[in-house]
């Protein structure tokens, strides 16, 4: 069987795709029931929980960026909703 | 013995995975005499480079640093420097600094020798056969995972590199680190986005404040030249592929280099000075950065390569390991290790860190890489400043 996303650390918040994961897809993830809210194409990332505006966006259990929007648990994770945090902060 | 390899020993505590002799040409005018020579040896190489003369200054000194370090790597046994006589690189100090770690040096002009090169050649066999002679009385001994010293690279990366192969390979750094061994993780221009996250693990202050500084005067000087490296990266095509910010992208090539405290920053081809982690500060290149790898004593490399790269090491044997399926179908040949199983099986990346330990283990035992099967053993010198830095324009 095919893996359809993994997660690199238990402390992200993001998921990457391996597979194109179809827009109300629900997947079950560490026992939650997420809902695709998207089309997610392979290699992009999905929201695992809530992240709201401002809080970080973590991958390899690192801070990838932070979000720009209010994201919400199985919304597709890129530059429309988060930033660089490195490049605010090295202006 | 639970976990170690069988290697060679070496003097002053060293062990090699491989047993080769090296004949190394001090200037590129006589690289074919020193190709000659390892032509009728068996078990020798020839390190032979476009360097060694007309150089001067900080390039000059980088070209002395990777000679002597290659040829001081572990993984040979002793060396026969071959020089022309009228270099200004000489094979006299070649030989002086490389006799540094103990092993058998000789070294001779084909200036100061009756009969031309055939003369030389004929000298270099007779001196080779003796030194490869003595190697093969050498066995191999069990030691333990503290004796090596692992190269981590990178090269023909995609988007799926960063979360297969890379992670998987900081497993084995950070299992290498705690057995006691040596990581180092080159290529610096593929740190920015993280130097605030390489900093917070620095084994001290100074540690941490030399990672900035290397990285802010690489930024500032490149920016001289109207580039501004912060803002090139991701490329649209990692955009595309998925990648967001800069720091997701660094955050994949780094790691390669696990969680583990960071020991100190190394310059190009400079051995560690300590066990552990280390940086090194060399370029993107990858034939140029396993060639800075295997100077500073890296007995073995591993390769992450996500499009699919052939280039292997003339010193170090490089285990390629490969996420992306396609590659692992269509070059196969060319990968040591599958870890798109992680994609198309189920597999987690602890599965495929597993199975890289096993064949790190059996290339250290004396395996061959498919590089080494297929007979790929690239270097390059990195030449930090060129010799005459003006612009023809």
């Amino acid at each position: 069987m095919k893996n359809k996303y993994i997660i690199i650390n238990i402390e992200d918040n993001c998921a990457t795709s391996l597979d194109k994961i179809l827009q109300d897809e629900v997947l079950e993830i560490h026992n939650n029931l997420i809902k695709i809210k998207q089309e997610i194409p392979f290699g992009h990332k999905f929201a695992l929980k809530n992240i709201n505006k401002g809080n970080q966006v973590i991958k390899y259990g690192e801070i990838i960026g932070i979000a720009i929007k209010d994201i919400k648990a199985g919304d597709w994770v890129h530059l429309h909703n988060i930033q660089s945090h490195y490049l605010e902060e090295t202006k | 013995m639970s976990d170690g390899f069988l290697g060679y020993q070496r003097a002053k505590g060293l062990v090699g995975i491989r047993n080769k002799v090296a004949i190394l040409s001090s200037v590129v005018c006589v690289n074919n005499v020193a190709q000659q020579i390892s032509n009728k040896l068996e078990n020798s190489i020839a390190i032979t480079h476009p360097l060694g003369c007309g150089q001067f200054g900080p390039d000059l000194t980088y070209t002395i640093n990777t000679l002597v370090g290659l040829a001081s790597n572990p993984n040979i046994y002793g060396v026969v420097i071959v020089g022309l006589g009228c270099e200004n690189l000489t094979s006299k100090l070649l030989a002086n600094q490389i006799k540094r770690s103990k092993k058998p040096v000789e070294f001779f002009n084909v200036q100061d020798i009756k009969g031309g090169t055939i003369a030389a050649i004929e000298k270099g066999i007779k001196i080779g056969k003796r030194m490869t002679a003595e190697a093969n009385e050498i066995k191999r001994e069990p030691f333990d995972f503290s004796n090596l010293v692992l190269g981590l690279e990178c090269g023909g990366s995609d988007s799926i590199s960063g979360i297969t192969a890379n992670p998987a390979v900081g497993i084995i750094s950070d299992k290498i680190v705690k057995l006691g061994g040596t990581s180092i993780l080159p290529e610096f221009t593929e740190w920015i986005g993280t130097e605030h996250l390489l900093m917070e693990r620095a084994n001290n202050e100074q540690v941490a404040e030399k990672i900035q500084s290397t990285l802010n005067n690489f930024l500032e000087n490149i920016m001289k030249l109207g580039i501004d490296f912060r803002g090139i990266q991701p490329t649209p095509g990692n955009i595309q592929g998925g990648l967001s910010t800069i720091e997701e992208k660094s955050l994949g090539t780094i790691a390669k280099a696990g969680k583990a405290p960071i020991q100190g920053i190394l310059n190009y081809s400079e051995k560690p000075k300590g066990k552990g982690l280390w940086l090194m500060i060399e370029p993107g290149l990858d034939v140029e950065s396993m060639t800075g790898l295997a100077a500073a004593g890296a007995q073995v490399i591993i390769m992450t390569t996500g499009r699919g790269s052939p280039v292997g090491n003339l010193i170090s044997p490089v285990i390629k390991i490969c996420g992306n399926p396609k590659t692992c179908d269509w070059m196969g040949c060319n990968i040591d290790v599958d870890a798109s199983k992680i994609i198309t099986e189920n597999k987690k990346i602890e599965d495929v860190s597993a199975i890289l330990w096993q064949k790190l283990k059996d290339i250290c035992n004396g395996e061959k890489t498919q590089a080494e099967i297929l007979g790929f053993d690239e270097i390059a010198i990195w030449r930090v400043r060129g010799t005459f830095p003006f612009s023809l324009e």
